[in-house]
């Protein structure tokens, strides 16, 4: 009994798991729901305060504060919903179209 | 009462959670089980809900956790709970419910007819019906063995004629408790609700998947048969009362016969009885499985019939054959037989269909099986026009 975690491998009747249990926790993390994207938040380091106020509001979460304290954005995971950019009190970050590819 | 004796192989199966909503004919099944709760007969959970979709959700939470969960309903209730039977079904849990057979609204009637089952016949629960009080007793315990059994978990649903078998008084020989806990083990789930194993259950499955667990579904469907027959023979040696997933009766030498389900069987068997005493050659098969349908159990006892008449206590609005009967003509077409066939809708809200009726039906069946056709093939009797 199985689940896929790769979209493109479709798995049969006999292989799946009996009425769709999902057997074990926490399965979101093996599917990399940032490609939902059609924007995507883009950051000026040398604006940014560090005052955090991105990774308090964002709703997934896809930002976080490593260890040196600079704030990153997880693209695997960051849907674009733009209240990071609309949230920030420097305005150090803008939502540019998904396709630009920008970091 | 056929009720109340459920209510005993509920308490003898040992089930863990009862959550149901009252209605009439069901009724004294649940009842009769809260007395078993409050005198502390049993260890088991009464969960008491506001409607019977509220009673269908708590049983399929609680199957969910590994419990062995039992509830009964008719009618409007079964209807009420309708989307949750498929919920129940999809997410594999082996619940078990008696249904009182009665008569759906409109207008109101509590009285015994098959519209209720029938309604749900599509909705992935195996559904066994049960003549009289004894085979009801006996079926659900069957019932929790099979709806549990790994090459099965599919609920199953356990009818009885409401009023007529469910308020009848009838003596039922109850399982000695030792016999009942060899023939039916303590429920062990696989997949549940566990914190020490976190798992989902229901989730979302688009046009990608869930086709698949149709399949699925279906396939365990396919199995129950065979699983059921098994379960019967275990069930005989246990208690000396032998099921099989239908039951004939003069089909050794009947040239015409009438396909049956539950109480009304049991008048059809007293006719042909009476009968084939004067030399006529006619049969009764009853169907007691329904779904999964018997369809080469029912074709292999055809071979010497010349015709065959179907009784039908519901109707299927809009088309000229009943539920049973659309089951039957479907099982002889597969198996390439080609005789006449009446269909006959009866009883409907408890109407009652009388040895005459039933000794008439018998000499119109032998009658079509000589001139090779029925005056008519669908029909409804006892119902004033």
């Amino acid at each position: 009994m199985a689940i896929s975690t790769d979209p493109k491998k479709k798995l049969g009747a006999n292989e799946l798991t009996l009425g769709a249990t999902i057997p074990r926790p926490a399965t979101s993390l093996d599917f990399k729901t940032g490609d939902w994207r059609s924007i995507r938040p883009v950051k000026d380091d040398s604006k940014c305060t560090k005052c955090m106020i991105c990774w308090m509001f964002c709703p997934e979460p896809a930002i976080s504060v490593n260890d040196a304290g600079a704030v990153v954005i997880n693209y695997d995971y960051c849907k674009g919903c733009g209240i990071c950019a609309k949230e920030c009190p420097v305005k150090c970050i803008k939502m540019v179209e998904e396709s630009s590819g920008e970091k | 009462m056929g009720s109340v004796g459920m209510a005993y192989a509920a308490l003898d199966s040992d089930v863990d959670v009862v959550s149901a909503y009252p209605i009439t004919p069901q009724t004294f099944i649940v009842e009769k089980f809260a007395d078993f709760v409050a005198d502390g007969e049993t260890h088991a959970e009464f969960v008491c809900v506001e409607s019977e979709h509220s009673a269908m959700s708590s049983c399929i939470g609680s199957s969910l956790t590994g419990a062995r969960v039992f509830t009964a309903t008719s009618s409007a209730g079964l209807a009420l709970m309708h989307e949750m039977l498929g919920v129940a079904s999809g997410m594999r849990c082996p619940i078990v419910m008696a249904v009182a057979n009665r008569a759906l609204s409109s207008p109101i009637n509590i009285h015994g007819d098959h519209s209720d089952s029938m309604n749900s016949r599509d909705m992935g629960w195996i559904q066994i019906f049960c003549e009289n009080s004894q085979e009801a007793y006996d079926t659900t315990i069957q019932a929790f063995k099979l709806a549990e059994h790994k090459d099965v978990q599919l609920p199953v649903m356990v009818c009885i004629d409401g009023f007529i078998t469910s308020h009848c008084m009838e003596g039922i020989k109850r399982l000695d408790k030792s016999k009942v806990d060899s023939f039916l083990p303590k429920r062990v789930a696989e997949l549940k609700l566990d914190t020490d194993k976190p798992m989902s259950f229901g989730p979302l499955a688009l046009t990608d998947y869930y086709f698949e667990f149709k399949k699925q579904q279906e396939d365990a469907m396919d199995r129950a048969l065979k699983v059921l027959k098994r379960i019967q023979d275990e069930f005989a040696k246990a208690s000396g009362r032998k099921y099989d997933v239908i039951d004939t009766y003069g089909l050794e030498d009947a040239k015409t016969a009438i396909v049956v389900m539950s109480s009304t069987a049991g008048t059809a068997r007293h006719v042909a009885r009476q009968l084939r005493a004067s030399g006529k050659k006619v049969g009764v098969i009853r169907v007691r499985c329904f779904r999964p349908f018997p369809d080469k159990e029912i074709t292999a006892v055809c071979g010497k019939l010349k015709s065959i008449i179907v009784l039908d206590r519901s109707c299927s609005s809009g088309h000229h054959s009943g539920p049973l009967s659309d089951s039957v003509k479907s099982a002889l077409y597969d198996a390439g037989i080609d005789m006449p066939l009446c269909d006959v809708i009866f009883g409907l809200g408890g109407r009652d269909i009388t040895p005459k009726d039933i000794e008439s039906l018998f000499l119109e069946g032998l009658d079509a099986g000589k001139r090779g056709a029925f005056k008519r093939k669908y029909k409804f009797v006892g119902v004033r026009e």
